[in-house]
């Protein structure tokens, strides 16, 4: 079958069973949007800014384990693209973007529209390419989906000059692909496993500590098995939120910066320490420093050599894809000729149930002003805590991962590595397009929210009824909650100044507005919004200025450095 | 400590941005590199050295290994291994000093490859710490110009670095 280079790129994510590109249109990708107009398979999502394609792709794959694609043009359209490139790399989602570039004779000439966008790229991709004929077009999709979905997952761009997918070629879709120079590996070393289970039987503290990973590698099952199997102790991470069930009582909470006392103590004071799939980040366990204890061992499982013994050196490493390693891990510990210590667990739960009680997560309510961490409460029951939410980055991100249980997996989406606000609302989008008959909240903050608002739009033409959640502080709250903590109160440019009628903007676009300034009205206006089930609802809740996000750990302290509330300020 | 970095590469456009970018990314010392094609056209041999600690080394490996670019990589310190560098150097070469420079670039078998009335220039080649040594011989006023490939590095005997 011959084709041209515009109708390959296209054929090339029919095959890989690609439902959605989200995408915008520009002159290097003219002819692939003509491929696209000519054919029913792949259907296109039109966003307002590149950025949002980016990112609605990118929880696309959040939300389906399948690779999010993007398609953008030169230049502009790539530039605008980056962040949402690199908040997929910092948390290793699996996605492909094709790009447009000038014609290959134009290259390197500043030709209009032009970037370099191979090496602006570089840094925050997995891998990219540049197709120079468009003979490798096909063989570089293929790789691109291979190398993007295999091993530890992340971005990879496709750049096509224009010429080449003007240029026609004999169509062929290789069934497989082998690349001499990247080899994930698979099964972890056998050894190692024996070792380390042998190490978690013989615990007389342990601590399970899961991240991400065991999301992306579709391995929460057995998490939540090998947790519940040995009856110890279990946190996740803000990326590993749903790994391990919110609700089942072994969940100690989040932990890290916002994690929670009980969390943060047992990690510390734990004497065997398994890392499922998490990268002991700086936000995560502190200073690396204060967060070494003598004698405590860890054993961590990860699919990235890289990762381990990068911050924190580990005992026991082990690479290996997740699914293989646990279910080894599990068959040991069935087949265990020790049994885990008893005695010693329960003194240890003992011990968590103490730091339990300190309830590091009230918050005194208000019947005046409305407590952020009381939307989100009112939220899970709303939702009775099965919808997909995404965030922004703030404090509203933090009050979700702390205050909205998730018991399933690929339920939380929110930007960990990067930080990026502006992600919540396209990446609501995703969500819905994946999962047309879910409610989908997207919390957020008036701060973020603008930062991709022009995606109302988008709601509205292709009829995506996500529920906005705003917590409006008027403050860019987690930057005023720093400058109040380390700066002397310093509120320097931290203010939301000149902001719109959220209600009348939502009208605007379409939607329905709802303000919110009482708590005794929160409740009501969520149930209505989630009743709204063909309608995006933008619920504009007033809340209170001064809420600051407790336990804090600050930047650069150790882990159990707490700050548990105003009165340790 | 001084680590010498062997690696296979895809010889492909953008194989050695990646490599060096990673470099700076992380903020590794790079102290020389350097890269031409193999006897298999489509693969690259670089040599970089660079120094850290055991742990900045371990990382540096892993990213590099990490690159999809990179098909192999090797620390030639983990063996026995020998290292060659290519210095030219341009030498104010007049009256007394010429006998004195021709002189020292023997002792350090190095060959003297152009000649003027007033310089000579110099093809030496050795370890590192050599083509220090001759350069610290020679009156650094009379040094005018110095080209330096940077190290190449090869395992010793059954040692073999390929695909």
């Amino acid at each position: 079958m011959r084709l041209t280079g515009a109708e390959i790129a296209i054929q090339c994510l029919v095959e890989e069973n690609v439902p959605y590109v989200f995408g915008y249109p520009g002159g290097a990708v003219l002819h692939i949007y003509d491929a696209l107009f000519n054919q029913d398979k792949v259907r296109h999502i039109l966003v307002r800014h590149e950025q949002a394609a980016l990112h609605a792709a990118d929880a696309y794959a959040r939300a389906t384990g399948r690779p999010g694609v993007a398609l953008v043009t030169s230049g502009p359209g790539v530039t605008n693209a980056v962040t949402g490139i690199a908040t997929a790399y910092m948390d290793s989602i699996p996605m492909v973007i094709i790009s447009g570039q000038v014609p290959t004779p134009a290259i390197g000439l500043d030709a209009f529209q032009e970037v370099d966008t191979v090496g602006i790229t570089r840094p925050c991709v997995k891998h990219n390419f540049l197709v120079k004929h468009v003979d490798e077009l096909a063989s570089t999709m293929k790789k691109a989906f291979y190398v993007a979905t295999s091993g530890r997952p992340g971005p990879v761009l496709v750049d096509i000059p224009k010429d080449v997918s003007q240029h026609i070629t004999e169509f062929d879709y290789p069934k497989s692909v082998s690349m001499r120079s990247y080899n994930p590996v698979n099964k972890g070393h056998t050894g190692q496993i024996k070792k380390a289970v042998q190490m978690l039987m013989e615990a007389k503290r342990p601590m399970i500590y899961v991240g991400g990973g065991a999301i992306l590698g579709d391995a929460s099952h057995l998490v939540t098995k090998l947790v519940k199997d040995l009856g110890y102790p279990c946190t996740n991470t803000l990326m590993g939120l749903g790994a391990f069930p919110a609700t089942d009582p072994q969940f100690v909470g989040m932990l890290g910066m916002h994690g929670t006392y009980e969390a943060n103590l047992a990690m510390q004071h734990c004497d065997v320490l398994l890392a499922v799939g998490a990268r002991f980040d700086d936000r995560v366990i502190g200073n690396p420093q204060h967060f070494y204890v003598e004698g405590r061992r860890i054993i961590h499982i990860d699919i990235d050599p890289s990762s381990i013994s990068k911050r924190v050196r580990v005992d026991v490493p082990i690479v290996g894809n997740i699914i293989d390693v646990l279910n080894e891990m599990l068959k040991l510990v069935e087949e265990s000729p020790v049994s885990v210590d008893a005695l010693a667990l329960k003194q240890w739960w003992q011990q968590i149930n103490t730091w339990r009680e300190r309830q590091c997560l009230k918050y005194t309510n208000s019947t005046e002003i409305i407590k952020p961490q009381y939307v989100i409460e009112k939220l899970y029951e709303a939702t009775q805590g099965d919808a997909i939410v995404t965030s922004d980055v703030g404090q509203h991100q933090m009050w979700a991962a702390q205050y909205y249980k998730f018991d399933k997996p690929r339920r939380w989406l929110n930007s960990g590595g990067l930080g990026t606000m502006g992600f919540g609302l396209p990446a609501a989008m995703g969500a819905q397009l994946a999962f047309p008959d879910m409610p989908v909240a997207c919390v957020t903050g008036e701060a973020s929210i603008q930062m991709c608002i022009q995606e109302l739009s988008t709601c509205k033409q292709y009829h995506l009824p996500v529920k906005i959640v705003n917590l409006n502080n008027r403050y860019l709250g987690m930057v005023r909650q720093w400058q109040e903590i380390l700066h002397g109160n310093r509120y320097s440019e931290s203010y939301m100044d000149a902001l719109p009628d959220f209600v009348k903007l939502a009208e605007s676009y379409g939607h329905v507005g709802m303000r919110i300034e009482n708590p005794a009205d929160v409740e009501g206006a969520l149930k209505e919004a989630f009743s709204l089930k063909d309608r995006v609802v933008f619920l504009d809740f007033l809340t209170d200025q001064t809420e600051n996000v407790f336990p804090m750990v600050k930047a650069g302290a150790g882990l159990t450095e707490m700050l548990l509330g105003a009165e340790d300020l | 400590m001084r680590h010498i970095l062997s690696l296979l590469l895809e010889n492909e456009s953008g194989a050695l941005s990646r490599v060096a970018g990673l470099f700076s990314a992380r903020g590794y010392n790079i102290e020389a590199l350097s890269v031409a094609p193999t006897e298999d056209p489509t693969l690259s041999r670089m040599t970089i050295v660079t120094s850290g600690s055991d742990d900045v080394i371990e990382q540096i490996t892993k990213q590099l290994n990490k690159l999809i670019d990179v098909v192999k990589v090797f620390d030639l310190n983990e063996g026995r291994y020998i290292e060659r560098e290519l210095m030219l150097v341009k030498i104010r070469a007049e009256g007394t000093d010429r006998e004195e420079i021709k002189r020292t670039a023997d002792i350090f078998r190095g060959r003297v490859i152009d000649v003027t009335d007033r310089t000579y220039t110099i093809e030496l080649t050795g370890p590192r710490d050599k083509l220090d040594a001759f350069l610290e011989a020679i009156d650094s006023s009379l040094i005018l110009e110095t080209v330096r490939t940077g190290a190449s590095g090869i395992g010793r005997g059954e040692w073999i670095l390929r695909v």
